[in-house]
């Protein structure tokens, strides 16, 4: 005869140790709390990225498994994988893209609304891989610029957790004037964007 | 049961069966000797013949009542850049699927004149993949309806599967050749 399932037989002690985003800098007194703007953008923003996966081969695997239960991604803020690139912020190629792809990736890097961070998971989107043959784009960084390379091959579910960590710190330490800037514009002119 | 199965087993006996030698001798007796290299690796009828014919016997495979040729499996193209004159070699494969026999049929071209006539008339199906044998082998299929590249980008300026390019990306600039052992 089965043996009857149980669920919960050990009870669980609550969890304390929930992390918390840090504070910003600031004056605080009774009442109130004084910061300047860019860090309040700054949290909010990196604790609420919303990633679009454009997942092409393998490393989109570990990334199914990054969303998934035991890694959750979902523990960075990352919980909406938005697939309309007008709602995203984070574009994360994960996989080989052949040159007939190229223009997909840029087309929807230009479909994102500002601001916006790239993320190049795995060998291949970073430089080509193995592929290095007349198919295969060398990097996407030839079609849109690139916020964070993910080495691997494919990267494990931690590569690409840190990855999406580093994208954090960028967004959270970004200046609100930087996608104004003369050095940003110049940076996507030189990607034929305007 | 025993008078039923006798009479199932020799109603086949009536037919001659449809293998390699009766392939090749409805051929032989059709085309005589333009019709040249029939050998049969793994047990696979394969043969050529001048490229001017290829739809004449594309056609004869297909329409004979006893051949029944009227599947074209596979079409592609092979460079062999050593001979001199017949370096484009364009490979039928077709399949008989009343008798379950599979053939090979192969036509040589120059590679500066690749001019081979289409077999779309015959087999919806060569439209693909003759397009592909473009793509990669810069195959001129006279007369097909649509002959551009299908896989490659449309800005590519040459023909990648010839064994006259490299097979990696021209274009890097990046790669370090010391670090490849090539230096």
């Amino acid at each position: 005869m089965g043996r009857p399932v149980s669920y919960n037989v050990n009870p669980k002690k609550e969890t304390t140790d929930i992390s918390m985003a840090d504070m910003p800098e600031g004056h605080q007194g009774e009442g109130f709390f004084a910061t300047s703007l860019n860090k309040v953008v700054g949290l909010a923003r990196r604790n609420s990225i919303w990633p679009l996966p454009f997942a092409t081969s393998c490393c989109g695997i570990e990334f199914m498994a990054t969303m998934g239960s035991h890694y959750d991604l979902a523990r960075f803020g990352s919980e909406r994988v938005g697939f309309s690139p007008r709602q995203c912020d984070l574009l994360m190629v994960m996989g080989t893209i052949a040159k007939k792809m190229g223009p997909v990736v840029k087309q929807v890097y230009l479909q994102m609304a500002e601001p916006r961070w790239v993320i190049a998971v795995g060998a291949c989107a970073s430089s080509g891989g193995i592929f290095d043959t007349y198919s295969v784009l060398q990097g996407i960084d030839q079609v849109v610029p690139v916020d964070v390379y993910v080495p691997g091959c494919p990267p494990r579910p931690e590569a690409i957790i840190d990855g999406v960590m580093r994208i954090q710190d960028l967004i959270g330490k970004e200046s609100l004037r930087r996608r104004n800037g003369d050095r940003y514009k110049s940076l996507l002119e030189s990607y034929g964007i305007q | 049961m025993v008078k039923l199965l006798t009479i199932a087993i020799k109603q086949p006996s009536n037919l001659i069966m449809l293998n390699n030698d009766r392939i090749k001798q409805r051929l032989l007796e059709k085309f005589g000797e333009q019709l040249s290299a029939f050998s049969e690796p793994y047990s696979m009828l394969t043969f050529e013949a001048p490229k001017e014919m290829n739809l004449k016997v594309l056609n004869f495979l297909y329409d004979d009542e006893e051949l029944k040729f009227r599947f074209l499996t596979d079409l592609q193209a092979v460079h062999y850049p050593d001979v001199k004159g017949r370096e484009l070699a364009v490979v039928y494969h077709l399949h008989n699927l009343v008798d379950n026999v599979r053939i090979r049929f192969k036509v040589f071209t120059d590679i500066h004149t690749p001019d081979i006539y289409t077999a779309t008339g015959l087999f919806s199906g060569a439209n693909w993949m003759e397009r592909e044998t473009y793509d990669f082998f810069g195959v001129n299929f006279v007369g097909h309806p649509n002959l551009k590249r299908i896989l490659n980008v449309d800005e590519m300026d040459y023909f990648p599967m010839r064994k006259e390019y490299p097979l990696e990306d021209q274009t890097r600039i990046d790669k370090d050749d010391e670090m490849f052992g090539r230096g």
